[in-house]
This record gives structure tokens, sequence and C-alpha cells, in this order.
């Protein structure tokens, strides 16, 4: 059984709502809207998509970190076998740090600016563990070395700016997986950071999952962190997961027409020069409802009118296990030309 | 062994490059108040209004003994005739001349510099703490209490905006008025002036860091309510509040002279203070104005050193200059 299994899970912010992802004033916003996937131990599910497209309000609906006001939240979420979504304050409370931990997209803002590095790791592990004084600051210290910070001892005593973007990065996870938490969730880890300690941070994640089994929910619009890291991938899109697939099946045959699309859409060293990009028309405010059909609709190369019949179903058109959220799927019969494309 | 000169000089220079790293190293090594007190001493602001202050508090330390005379004694009544309109100006013998009742100004200045401060600090630190205490308990409930701290927040703070709402020197005036007549009803009745002030502040400034991604970080990690309101929360909600208390200052020592002015200060007017000093004054303004200029000189003066402090504090502290 998966350590996580979130099933229909939905949020809605109230019309007139403030905070993260709150709409319009006046309208209900139905930011996240059925999104389901599980997420074993020591294994990594990527959750893309566009901004906007409800990634980081699944995960902090996860957490239970969403305004209680004019926010609702919807569908079920079991952690090992307890409900995320309906659990007491306190439970959750106790759950998070030190089962449940989340990295954040900017390590910056994340960081308490007046605040040494080590008293809010100890901060933690007193928490959490128990511990200390002197113990405290040795076990925060050996985590500062196994995220790979150099002089431990010494960053310790140092405040967030003192740190470089990479070494803040380091230093929440190590926050992060202070106690050991059985399912990280990361959200965009390497926005903030340069390409270099990209590579470095998406490396220490890696090995952490490999050597504690600890499961990652890796949040992301880089499809390059998807393809170097991920298990198994959720495209998202308007609050929908529309394509489910292993990393593998997903690259080589991207079915739903916006993963097809986004895959597409990459700069590729061996394109011919001079060969312009390939974008995805539009943005995301050009959508409709998912009850009304499908909510790419209006960007999609391949729509037609059925696609307006309602909301389409998941079906596997291509593989077991390949999930598509697709009436006109991007298959290797009706659209040769592109398949074979992809898969060269 | 005789090394040769060049290679002595490149050794030199190796040295002094080891040293000069040695010194950033520990300059870098600072926390954001070491930080802030560095840039405090290369500000030209920051710098004028700590002398000004400096002077002001070593005056008021060693003024009893710097005075070269009794501050209330009458040496040369004789001299003076008030209601004949003769008075003795700044001369040898005493450098600002006499006040109205043949007292020597100059003694009186230097004296009266230690009530004032008093009065000033005091009244401040009534406000601030008083205030803080307010905000603290409204930034915290607002923040992290849910509906019922919602409530209670709003509560706290419709009361502060009436105080608020009230001229300050009319309220000071009528604290004044039902505590009755002394320093102590003068710094109380000061202070109350500045609670609204501070405890407004404080809770803006802690809202503000209660949205902020190192809260929902804390959050994140299962970190208690308390502990986010005192450790992530209120250590960076202070600096607003440490700047406005410096400014405060100068008001304070505005009000109590304003009060002592009305006739609502130390009942005592034998003991120099410049507010006291400037209201007796302005009765002689016309056949004597130096009496005044001298104690309203040394109001303004002291008043624009905390302010020009407090307005580099402002810039020292603020977190968008930080590096």
């Amino acid at each position: 059984m998966s350590l996580l299994s979130v099933d229909a899970l939905s949020v809605t912010f109230a019309g007139h709502g403030t905070g993260r992802g709150a709409g319009r004033a006046g309208r209900a916003t139905k930011a996240v809207d059925g999104v389901s996937f599980d997420v074993a131990e020591g294994q990594v599910v990527g959750l893309v998509g566009e901004s906007g497209c409800g990634k980081s309000v699944t995960a902090l609906a996860l957490m239970g970190l969403l305004p209680r006001k004019g926010v609702s939240v919807g569908g079920r979420a079991e952690f090992d076998g307890a409900d995320l979504l309906s659990m007491g304050e306190k439970k959750i409370r106790d759950l998070r740090g030190s089962q449940l931990a989340m990295i954040f997209q900017d390590p910056l803002s994340s960081l308490n600016p007046v605040v040494p590095i080590g008293v809010q790791v100890t901060e933690i592990l007193t928490r959490h563990r128990g511990l200390k004084g002197e113990a405290a600051r040795k076990e925060a210290a050996s985590l500062l070395d196994r995220v790979g910070i150099p002089d431990p001892d010494r960053r310790l005593k140092e405040y967030p700016h003192q740190l470089s973007g990479g070494m803040r990065q380091r230093a929440l996870i190590a926050m992060a997986v202070a106690c050991a938490p059985r399912l990280l969730i990361a959200d965009e880890p390497t926005t903030a950071l340069d390409v270099t300690i990209q590579a470095q941070i998406l490396e220490l994640l890696k090995e952490l999952v490999d050597q504690e089994g600890t499961a990652l929910l890796m949040i992301t619009h880089d499809l390059g962190v998807v393809a170097g890291l991920c298990d198994q991938v959720n495209v998202l899109y308007a609050g929908r997961a529309v394509e489910t697939a292993g990393r593998r099946e997903l690259f080589a045959h991207p079915t739903h027409p916006y993963a097809h699309g986004l895959l597409g859409s990459i700069p590729r060293l061996d394109a011919p020069r001079g060969e312009p990009l390939r974008p995805i028309r539009g943005s995301i405010n050009d959508k409709i409802a998912w009850a009304d059909g499908c909510a790419f609709a209006p960007r999609c190369d391949f729509y037609t009118l059925q696609c307006l019949t309602g909301t389409p179903e998941l079906t596997e058109p291509r593989a077991p296990g390949h999930q598509v959220r697709c009436v006109n799927p991007v298959l290797p019969a009706d659209r040769s030309a592109d398949a074979a494309e992809v898969s060269s | 062994m005789n090394a040769t000169p060049g290679l002595q000089k490149k050794a030199d220079k190796i040295d002094r490059l080891a040293q000069l790293m040695e010194r950033t190293e520990t300059t870098s090594g600072a926390g954001l108040w070491r930080e802030a007190f560095r840039r405090l001493r290369t500000s030209k602001t920051a710098i004028i209004g700590g002398v000004v202050i400096g002077v002001f508090v070593l005056v008021a330390i060693v003024g009893p003994w710097l005075a070269p005379y009794s501050p209330t004694a009458q040496d040369w009544r004789g001299e003076v005739f008030p209601n004949q309109g003769r008075f003795v100006g700044p001369r040898g013998e005493n450098w600002f001349g006499l006040d109205h009742l043949g007292r020597d100004e100059f003694s009186r200045m230097l004296v009266g510099a230690r009530q004032t401060l008093l009065v000033g600090v005091v009244s401040m630190l009534i406000g601030l703490v008083a205030g803080a205490v307010i905000g603290a308990v409204s930034g915290a409930a607002a923040t992290l209490g849910g509906e019922p701290g919602k409530r209670l927040d709003t509560v706290i703070m419709r009361v502060t905006d009436i105080i608020l709402a009230l001229p300050s020197l009319l309220l000071a005036v009528s604290v004044a008025a039902v505590l009755g007549q002394s320093l102590t009803t003068v710094m109380i009745a000061v202070g109350v002036v500045q609670v609204p002030v501070f405890a407004r502040l404080l809770r803006g400034s802690m809202l503000a860091q209660g949205s902020s991604d190192y809260v929902l970080a804390a959050k994140a990690v299962g970190i208690r309510k308390r502990r986010i309101v005192l450790t992530q929360i209120m250590p960076n909600s202070l600096s607003p509040v440490i700047v406005q208390a410096t400014l405060s200052l100068a008001t304070a020592i505005i009000e109590a002279a304003a009060l002592s002015y009305l006739g609502l200060g130390n009942p005592d007017p034998a003991i120099p203070e410049w507010g006291v000093m400037l209201s007796q004054a302005q009765r002689f303004f016309d056949n004597a104005p130096m009496m005044s200029v001298y104690p309203a000189v040394g109001i303004i003066v002291t008043a624009l050193g905390f302010t020009l402090l407090g307005e580099a504090m402002r810039e020292a502290l603020d977190p968008k200059l930080r590096g």
C-alpha cells in the first residue's frame, strides 16, 4: 500500500478571499479540482504544470497550511491510514516536521532573517525529538554536514543573509529532514537557484530518497527536474491531472495534447538552426470550466466539438497505467508525424 | 638565511593580505544588530545625532558638578526687577545672565538637563513597555489566534484607536489633571499618549511578518504557535518599534515641557527643568527674550539629536538595504 494516497482532492477559494491563489473578487475559484495520485515509500512523484495550475495549493492543502477561512478543501488524502484533510490542527501539527516535511521555493524568505541558522535547526529537534542544549547543537551540526554544508559549526552561528542561495536551500533541506520524515514535499525547490546549484540540490534530494526510503512529492514546472528525478509524473492543468504516467513512458509518448505541447516546446540543442520554438498558444487564463468540457480545449491544436461535451474522463488509450484525460489523444496511429518525431 | 629582497616583499604582501582577509572574515560574521551598528557608524546623520545625545546625557549626569552656582539660590536678587522690566543679560560672572528671581541661568540649564532627560526617558519607556505588551498580544492574537483571536485583536485595536483619536496634549492634560500634580504624573501622562502609537506599530509589524514565508515554513515543520510568535515573529517586528522609541523620546521631552508650560508639571518650581524654565520665561519675553531662548534651544537641539539618531537607525535596520 502506498504511504500517501490522495483521492479527488479539491480546493476552492471563496469569492473575496485573500491569501495564496485566491481568485478575483466576488467569484469562487477552484484552484484544485479533483486531483488523485499515490506516493509510495522511496518513490519520487512529480506534480508538473505551469503557474496557476494548482501545484502549490495541492502541497499546502496536504500540509494543512491553507488558511482555514475562505478556503474549502474536499476529497481525501490518506497518509499512513489517517486522513490529512480532516485531521485536527493539533494532530497535523505534530505530524508536520516529524513525519511530513516541506521544502519551499524561495530559501531566503523561508528562513527567518534575524535568527541564526543554528537556532532554527535546533528548534525543530527540540520540538519533535526532545533534544536540548549540546545534544541538539551536535545533531544540528551533523545535519548540516549531511546536506553538504562545509564547516557546519561556524554556519550554525550565522544568519541567513550570510549564506549563499544554494547553502540556504541546503539549510532548509536540513531542517526538513531533521526528524527523518516519511514524506517530503518539495515545492519548486530549485526555482530560485542557478543551474549548477540546482543540479547539486537535486542530487542531494535523490540521495536522501535512496538512503532513507523517504517518499518525495516533487512539485515543479521544470521538465528537466522531472526527467532527472521522478519515478511517476502527474501533469496538472487548471487544477486537474490531465496525464499520469511513469517518467519514461511520459517522455517517450506524451499523449495528452498539453503534455505533448509542453515537451514539444522545449528548446533542443540538436534542432536545426533557425527553427522557431513551438509554444503552446494562449495562457492558462484562456480556459473553460472542467464541468463544460476540456479546460485545455481553447489552446489545443487538436480540439473538436466533442471536447466541449462534458468533462473528459481519465482513460488508458496507450498503455496500462498511462492515464490520459482527453477524448482526442495524440496517438501514433492517427498522428504518425508527431509520434515519429517524439520517438526519434 | 637571507631571503632575497623580492621574495621578502612578496611574503610581506601575503601577510598583509592574510590579515585583511581575517578582518573581513570577522566583519562578515556579524549579526543583524552588529551590521546595523556598523552602518550607523558610517552615517553622518547618526554621528551628529549621537554626538548631540552624548553631550546631553553627559551634561545630565555631571551637570550639577559643572554648575558654577547653585541653581536655586537667589544670589543676585537685588539686581533683577521684573516689574520694572530690569533684567541682567549675559556677563562674565553669569554666562547666560540671570533669571527673573536673580538665579544663575547657566547653572539652571546645566542642572535642568537631568530632569529633562529623566522625564523624556521614563515617559518613553512607559509608552514603549505598555504599548509593546498590548501590541504583542493583539498581533499574536490576530496572526495565530484564529477567529477568537481576531475578535480580541479588533477589540484591542478599536480601544487604542479611540485613544489615538484624542489630541495627545489634551489626553496628557486630562491624565495629569486626574492624577494630580507631580513629576510622576507628568511622566505617566506623556507615556500614556505614546501607548497606542507603540501598540499599533508593533501589531502592524507583526501582522506583516505573520504572513511571511518563513512563518509558513516554521508552521510546516510543526513549530508551536507560541514559539512562532516568540522566536519567529517578534524579533523581526521589533526594529520599527525601537526606532519609534528614539523618535518618541524627542516628542516626550517636548510634551513634558508643554505640560510644565501649562502648569501641570513638577509642583516644586525651584527644581530646574527646561520645560518649566521656558514656561516661566515667556512672561518676560518682551524685556528678556534670551531667558526663553536658552531652554527652547536646549529642547530643540536635544529633540533634533534624538530624531536624527532615530532616522539613521530606521535606515540602518531597513531590511531592504540589508546586504
